[in-house]
């Protein structure tokens, strides 16, 4: 078996590692024409993946850093980033590219903060997806000024599931839970946890009205990424906020 | 729902494999850490394929089971449930070292016409 294999036009082609054995072991002189099976050995995300490694060095170049924001819809990760933009104000130069399915609705409640922000609808043209790959964030650079921003951070559509597969070329991977989704969530959407580097409790300020229990939320967490980081904040009152923008920024 | 998009990745792959002879099988190997539905992704790829020379193929999916390997006392675990810790020590300085593969492995082709 070698790295080639032979078609029914006479033409022998590089898979790229692959190689080709016949099926029927008394057939291998026709081979050729009879049934076929082609060892392929592709990583599926093989193709979004060399489109991150791509958008990764055009951020290392830019000397940018980049985080990947996910949660279910509505944990509150449009809300927090408007607190962060306000806060690193002056201080930081900050780019936001906003992954929804359909509108500009939350776009719109970021603009105004000296924030360039690139709107992405997945279902413009990309078939309604559910998250954000890498080829989306690769079309949105153009409307990205890399090389005027300290940091990117990608807003990811409202889902637990799919964006945590997809690698953007981002630096690191956070997420907002909040409290009303459930101490469970981290035992149900495994993936999503454990993709995190960093988990934000958001909305800590409805802590005294819900039964959920935080500790049982920290052990199934631990459960799942054991060195998963939690900061507590609300985006509603500012408290923890701070802990959260020094995060962003690398500190 | 990201089973639509991994089969439009899948057929990619096997179309360009494929050279437009009918695909029969394919075979993926899939770890049990991924969030795959196998049905559902059985369901998109008939759906994808529609007309194309992979209408008809059959998906072949092999699970392979999580496995951690422990930075403090070197065991390699399979992961029974998902819990990520030793299942020798109890430690949680592990790796996950299989259990993520999301691979095309091979595809069988009809015999040409």
């Amino acid at each position: 078996m070698g790295r080639f294999h032979r078609h029914d036009d006479g033409t022998v082609h590089d898979h790229d590692g692959g190689h080709a054995e016949a099926v029927g072991a008394d057939d291998m002189s026709g081979y050729e024409t009879g049934a076929e099976r082609v060892v392929v050995l592709e990583a599926i995300f093989g193709e979004n993946d060399r489109v991150a490694a791509a958008n990764r060095a055009d951020f290392a170049a830019a000397g940018v850093r980049v985080v990947n924001l996910m949660s279910s819809p509505g944990a509150g990760k449009t809300a927090l980033l408007r607190e962060t933009l306000v806060r690193l104000q002056g201080r930081a130069r900050v780019g936001i590219v906003e992954g929804d399915i359909e509108t500009s609705l939350d776009a719109d409640r970021l603009a105004g903060l000296g924030a360039s922000v690139a709107l992405v609808n997945t279902g413009d043209g990309f078939g309604g997806e559910c998250h954000l790959d890498a080829p989306m964030i690769r079309s949105v650079l153009p409307r990205v000024p890399l090389h005027e921003l300290d940091l990117l951070v990608i807003e990811n559509v409202g889902n637990l599931v799919c964006p945590a597969e997809f690698d953007v070329g981002e630096d690191a991977k956070a997420m907002v839970w909040s409290p009303t989704e459930g101490e469970e969530k981290p035992l149900k959407y495994p993936l999503m946890f454990r993709s995190a580097e960093l988990v934000v409790v958001n909305k800590i300020d409805l802590l005294p009205f819900l039964d959920v229990d935080m500790d049982a939320f920290r052990a199934n967490l631990a459960r799942v990424n054991p060195a998963a980081l939690v900061l507590e904040v609300s985006a509603k009152t500012g408290e923890g906020v701070d802990a959260w923008v020094d995060w962003v920024l690398g500190g | 729902m990201h089973e639509l998009s991994l089969c439009r990745s899948i057929a990619t792959i096997v179309r360009r494999h494929a050279v437009d002879r009918q695909v029969t099988v394919v075979h993926l190997t899939v770890g049990q850490l991924r969030q795959v539905v196998p049905d559902t992704l059985v369901y998109c790829w008939a759906v994808v394929n529609e007309g194309t020379v992979c209408d008809g193929s059959v998906l072949d999916i092999d699970r392979v089971p999580g496995q951690l390997t422990c930075d403090d006392c070197g065991a390699r675990t399979t992961m029974e449930e998902l819990h990520v810790r030793c299942g020798v020590c109890g430690g949680t300085r592990v790796r996950v070292t299989a259990g993520e593969e999301l691979l095309v492995t091979s595809i069988e082709l009809a015999e040409a016409g």
